[in-house]
């Protein structure tokens, strides 16, 4: 990203637990400052390369350098003082505290009984500050909560303070606030101390804000190395995790549940963000549905691709042609009933109060969300033919 | 949490402040231990067949050893014993320490885990098969075999440790080793010759009775040397209780650091086993109520007052097996368990996560 010397750099890297490599052909040169997501689906062989970076296990073939030196010949002490790894593992203590836990991070740095000197101290408080367990520090750390030791532990890793980071599942026990705070803490930590941070994530969500880079990691190989709107494409992420493609969207990093299939029993006319909720509802009733006429990149439409069974959409800050309309008066006529989420149709979407007139014609109900459309289905008498 | 980046003295002096009410805490234990032990000891020295007043006591020990017969009962028979029965409990109690350390178990003890029936049966096998009848136990020559046994009992819980993933497991199978050790040297016993038995028998009543000062001299030498190697190891000792992939990531070699582990507490447990047989319990009582009373297990301020722990447990349950039928003399094992079993069950109950 920068023009500084790579911190660590993979070359040809093979790892594996065996004599066989899990991947192999790994080259990866990460910068000072930078932050390195690792994704991909489960057992593709991210946390094997994390524990061959982290010394944890041999490369079977390749080599890695940390700041220009080649990691196999490094004493472990030594490496200690320049990479820290976190792994998901967690340990099991009995009266042992929050900051004990932090403390041993010096490690690499105390004397031969590992006294912390009021220096270390300083760093310690920082590092338990600013992943905000400063004031859990004298809590037994076998009582706090799943999310409160890994903040324990993230802070253990930073006072060891490392040229790079190595991070499995970072954000894996923690809630979305500690999530965002932990990412963000990350990029400042990485940003403001240089450090190179390698993380692997599955939340590509996460992964696409917080990460400079990611490097996509399936079938035995780094398949993509790059920036996250590059990498994670829709076609790229649904080949990466074997998903249906239109499931995800590169825009908000987010997946969709699998979409119901079938004809389209209704129809929604949404626009704005007003119809979100109303789609979900009827992806979870497992209603096929089909939605119109929506501008073509409208936060309702990005979802619609996602889950109706056809979306009939118009281009960006026109308004619907007449032959939208007529795509659209044709699947509605098929329909049952139909969902007008927006309260009123202003400025360019205003063709879809024709749809909604209609509907009203041709005495299809008309409701206002997908819950007023299930209630009425279900006090109806079931009727098998639509 | 507002990360507040100026520490100012105040708040490094507020962080120092608990830390210093721990070490406080801590520094009480270890006193009022060692006054608990030196109580012990002096009761150990005055109470018996030949009762001798405290002072008096004191007045022997000052005027060191002499002829006179209260002077031998204290200096020859006594004091040795209690000297032992310290060194001992406090190995043992190291012991303990360094096994549940290492199987991250809280129930490791050298006895559980079948390592101390396996040192009694290679000194059984030492006295019955290759001395027979007519050679003489020297104090070296029990130690190493007791040695041989704990190494080789121990390989075996490690092999069975890797394969189980339960740490109830563990124990089950360390219960196990120790069953078939003595069913053998049970089997050793039947078919050796009298004048053996006598020898084995003088042995491994699980007592402390007969300790004589070559005796006492050899455990200190392995006890206080190994207890302080293991001291010397608290702070990696401390990082591996928080994980083996911690450990490594902070640079130890895991390997060396176990191998370290092992060896120590072989030794350990082969000095007492040599001496005074298997003594039940102690390894896992001492260390549970020297880190409660600490507060904290983190080995360089537990270290201490675990091996006092044990001391003194072992000091208090010599002095009752010896006093209370007397002439009758008790099985030490059978005074530390009667004392270190309800531990291990309130261990077992506390924490409802044990499996």
């Amino acid at each position: 990203m920068s023009g500084d010397a790579p911190v660590l750099a993979l070359r040809g890297l093979a790892v594996g637990h065996g004599a066989r490599a899990l991947v192999s052909n790994i080259d990866l040169e990460i910068a000072p400052g930078e932050l390195v997501a690792l994704i991909g689906p489960n057992g593709s062989g991210k946390t094997t390369i994390l524990r061959t970076v982290a010394g944890q296990l041999a490369p079977l073939s390749g080599s890695i350098e940390l700041a220009g030196r080649d990691l196999a010949g490094m004493p472990p002490h030594e490496r200690a003082r320049s990479l820290a790894s976190l792994f998901t593992t967690r340990p099991r203590t009995d009266l042992i505290t929050a900051r004990d836990v932090v403390d041993a991070g010096r490690y690499p740095f105390t004397g031969r009984l590992g006294t912390l000197q009021p220096d270390d101290e300083a760093r310690v408080r920082d590092a338990m500050e600013a992943t905000g367990t400063w004031a859990l520090r004298n809590r037994d750390f076998a009582h706090m909560s799943d999310g409160q030791r890994q903040r324990a532990l993230i802070a253990r890793a930073l006072v060891q303070e490392p040229r790079v980071l190595l991070l499995d599942e970072p954000t894996s026990y923690l809630d979305i606030r500690s999530q965002v705070e932990m990412l963000a803490l990350l990029r400042r930590h990485a940003r403001a101390r240089r450090v190179a941070v390698v993380a692997t994530l599955h939340d590509i969500g996460l992964a696409l804000r917080a990460a400079d880079r990611l490097a996509c990691i399936r079938d035995g190989r780094m398949c993509a190395v790059g920036a996250p709107g590059e990498v994670l494409t829709r076609a790229d992420t649904a080949e990466l995790y074997g998903i249906d493609g239109s499931l995800f969207n590169p825009a908000f990093g987010s997946v969709e549940l699998p979409r119901v299939t079938g004809d389209p029993r209704v129809f929604v006319i949404a626009g704005a963000g007003t119809g979100a909720d109303t789609m979900r509802a009827l992806q979870r009733a497992a209603v096929p549905f089909a939605a119109g006429v929506l501008a073509e990149h409208d936060v309702d439409a990005e979802i619609a691709r996602s889950l109706a069974v056809e979306t009939v959409c118009y281009a960006d800050f026109t308004s619907a042609a007449d032959g939208d309309l007529a795509r659209a008066r044709a699947i509605l006529n098929r329909c049952e009933a139909v969902i007008a989420t927006p309260p009123a149709f202003p400025g360019t979407a205003g063709r879809n109060a024709e749809l909604v007139d209609h509907a009203r014609t041709q005495g299809i109900p008309v409701y206002a969300s997908a819950s007023a459309y299930l209630a009425a289905r279900s006090e109806a008498p079931s009727d098998p033919t639509v | 949490m507002a990360a507040d980046k100026h520490i100012g003295p105040e708040g490094t002096q507020a962080g120092c402040h608990r830390r210093g009410a721990r070490a406080r805490r801590v520094a009480c234990v270890d006193i009022a231990l060692a006054v608990a032990l030196a109580a012990l000891l002096l009761a150990s020295l005055s109470i018996g067949t030949v009762a001798t007043s405290p002072a008096e006591v004191v007045r022997i020990l000052a005027e060191g050893p002499s002829g006179a017969t209260a002077n031998q009962v204290i200096w020859q028979i006594r004091l040795p014993r209690a000297l032992e029965a310290l060194l001992l409990g406090g190995a043992l109690s190291m012991s303990g320490l360094l096994l549940q350390t290492f199987f991250d178990n809280p129930i490791a003890d050298p006895f559980v885990l079948g390592i101390s029936s396996g040192a009694r049966l290679a000194v059984a096998a030492l006295i019955i098969a290759v001395l027979g009848g007519t050679q003489v136990l020297s104090p070296a020559m029990s130690v190493g075999a007791a040695l041989a046994g704990s190494l080789a009992s121990m390989l075996v819980v490690l092999a069975i440790a890797r394969r189980v993933r339960t740490r109830s497991m563990l124990i089950i199978a360390g219960v196990m080793v120790g069953y078939i050790c003595s069913a053998a040297t049970n089997f050793l016993v039947a078919f050796a010759d009298d004048q053996s038995i006598v020898n084995l028998e003088n042995w491994s009543q699980g007592s402390f009775s007969g300790a004589a000062w070559p005796d006492v001299a050899a455990i200190a030498v392995a006890v206080v040397a190994t207890s302080a190697a293991v001291f010397a190891l608290s702070k990696p000792l401390g990082a591996y209780q928080l994980g083996e992939d911690f450990a490594r990531s902070v640079g130890i070699d895991v390997r060396r650091l176990r191998l370290a582990i092992v060896l120590a507490s072989s030794v350990l447990t082969a000095a007492v086993t040599a001496f005074a047989g298997p003594v039940s319990f102690v390894g896992i009582a001492a260390p549970h109520l020297a880190r409660l009373a600490c507060g904290t297990s983190r080995p360089l301020l537990a270290i201490p007052a675990c091996f006092l722990t044990g001391a003194v447990f072992c000091c208090g349950c010599d002095l009752i097996a010896r006093t209370l039928f007397s002439p009758v003399e008790l099985a030490v094992s059978s005074v530390t368990a009667v004392f270190g079993a309800p531990v291990v069950i309130a261990l077992m109950l506390r924490r409802r996560g044990y499996r």
